[in-house]
């Protein structure tokens, strides 16, 4: 064979930088979700009927409804944002972008964030819009919601950083709800103590300063390390694929 | 002349306690379209999900331009092409918006180039119908659109051919063809009767595996 006379297609050397590429993967996601608006609406209508339930359920009374209401309200979020962890990467990973992703020239767990910041923009935030309105159906006074609102704010982005652990590791699996729930709950419920804390030292009008600092110290925990994590569990969920 | 652009060294794979084949040697030239061959559940696709960097459960050595791929991950990713079994085109997206997603973190490239692509695999008319609208093959020609705009070195095939018309076949069999003249480097699967001249074939099955 002639070899020699033959062109050698040359390497490649530029790629595409993360920023650019964390925010394709980011504008994708929107678009997909936006194209499937029922599973949006899902988590945001669980939120809005545990929390509308419980004045039915247990005691319409003013006085139990305020004590309890920025817990309903916390329990209500974190369960929501955990009932749709599950589509975080199960679609990708059914319709093969995932090993797309991870075959990326730029650093998986950039992607990662990025998927996880859309997964946030798209349940995290609602949730933390419409407390407002639910907390004054519970009574909360004004200072509560927004205390209340900005411990959402803080902490439903923890809720999706450290799903996104749970959802990539499980992802393999057949019937991964279950077992993605007893991964996960464990390590929201420092979250949820620090939440409902915060708020519940708001309604006695003690400072909440140092609540907020230690939940702030928690996202920037998650923020720096769960993306790694994420990313280990994704290669280690499509090494088995 | 050329070195080669992937070169695997005594690869062994274990799955579900059964070795898939032990002592794989081989190497990827550029300018050579190669094909792994085997029976149903020898490897084939495990094989190239190893070579793509998808698998990490293997023992050997793989080396890329001569050095550990290990060490040139990124430079590897850039340069390598792999399409698989998914093929990696969401159903609520458009043809255009898919492509535009996939290239967007390797090179992206303006709206009239990915329409001519997409055009140029048969899909002239569809590029702004969501894919689930789309018949499995069209789903298929949409990441085969793909390697039309491709500058990767190396190409991952791994069952290109399924669901694909007889002319949508002969075309891609042209374009491996043409690829390998130009130096890219191309390895398939495939259960189609695929012989190009002057193709390299890698055996699996048995356990062991040779290469001819």
């Amino acid at each position: 064979m002639n070899a020699d006379c033959r062109p050698v297609l040359s390497l490649q050397q530029d790629s595409v930088g993360a920023l650019a590429a964390m925010k394709a993967v980011f504008a994708r996601d929107m678009k997909v979700a936006f194209r499937q608006r029922q599973d949006l609406l899902n988590p945001l209508l669980f939120f809005v009927m545990v929390v509308s339930l419980f004045p039915l359920g247990v005691s319409p009374e003013v006085a139990f409804l305020r004590e309890s209401g920025a817990g309903i309200l916390w329990v209500a979020a974190l369960l929501s944002v955990l009932l749709s962890l599950d589509h975080l990467f199960r679609h990708d990973f059914d319709d093969g972008t995932l090993e797309q992703l991870v075959l990326q020239p730029q650093p998986l767990f950039l992607l990662v964030l990025a998927k996880t910041a859309a997964h946030w923009v798209l349940t995290g935030l609602p949730l933390v819009v419409l407390t407002p309105v639910l907390g004054v159906m519970v009574h909360l006074d004004g200072n509560s919601i927004g205390v209340l609102c900005l411990t959402l704010l803080i902490g439903t982005p923890v809720l999706s950083l450290i799903g996104a652990i749970g959802a990539a590791l499980t992802l393999g699996l057949r019937s991964a709800g279950v077992l993605l729930s007893l991964l996960i709950i464990p390590l929201y419920i420092p979250v949820l103590i620090f939440g409902t804390g915060t708020v519940a030292s708001a309604a006695e009008g003690a400072p909440v300063g140092a609540y907020l600092a230690l939940m702030g110290a928690f996202l920037v925990l998650a923020l720096t390390l769960a993306p790694f994590a994420s990313a280990a569990a994704l290669r280690i969920s499509l090494s088995n694929g | 002349m050329s070195e080669p652009l992937l070169q695997a060294v005594e690869l062994q794979c274990e799955r579900d306690e059964r070795i898939l084949f032990r002592d794989l040697s081989f190497s990827i030239l550029p300018g050579t379209v190669t094909r792994v061959e085997g029976p149903n559940g020898s490897g084939k696709t495990t094989l190239l999900r190893m070579l793509a960097g998808l698998n990490d459960a293997w023992s050997g050595n793989l080396f890329w331009c001569g050095q550990p791929r290990s060490a040139q991950r990124e430079e590897f990713l850039r340069n390598t092409l792999y399409l698989g079994h998914r093929p990696g085109i969401k159903p609520l997206l458009t043809p255009l918006e898919n492509l535009r997603a996939l290239t967007a973190g390797r090179r992206p490239l303006p709206d009239p180039v990915l329409r001519q692509a997409l055009e140029g695999t048969g899909l002239a008319g569809f590029q702004d119908v969501p894919c689930r609208n789309l018949s499995a093959g069209q789903q298929r020609r949409v990441a085969l659109a793909r390697l039309l705009i491709a500058d990767e070195p190396l190409w991952l095939l791994d069952e290109v051919f399924t669901a694909i018309d007889s002319a949508g076949v002969s075309a891609i069999e042209n374009l491996l063809q043409q690829r390998a003249s130009e130096g890219g480097a191309v390895v398939v699967t495939t259960h189609h009767d695929l012989n190009l001249p002057g193709m390299q074939r890698i055996v699996l099955g048995g356990g062991a595996a040779n290469e001819c």
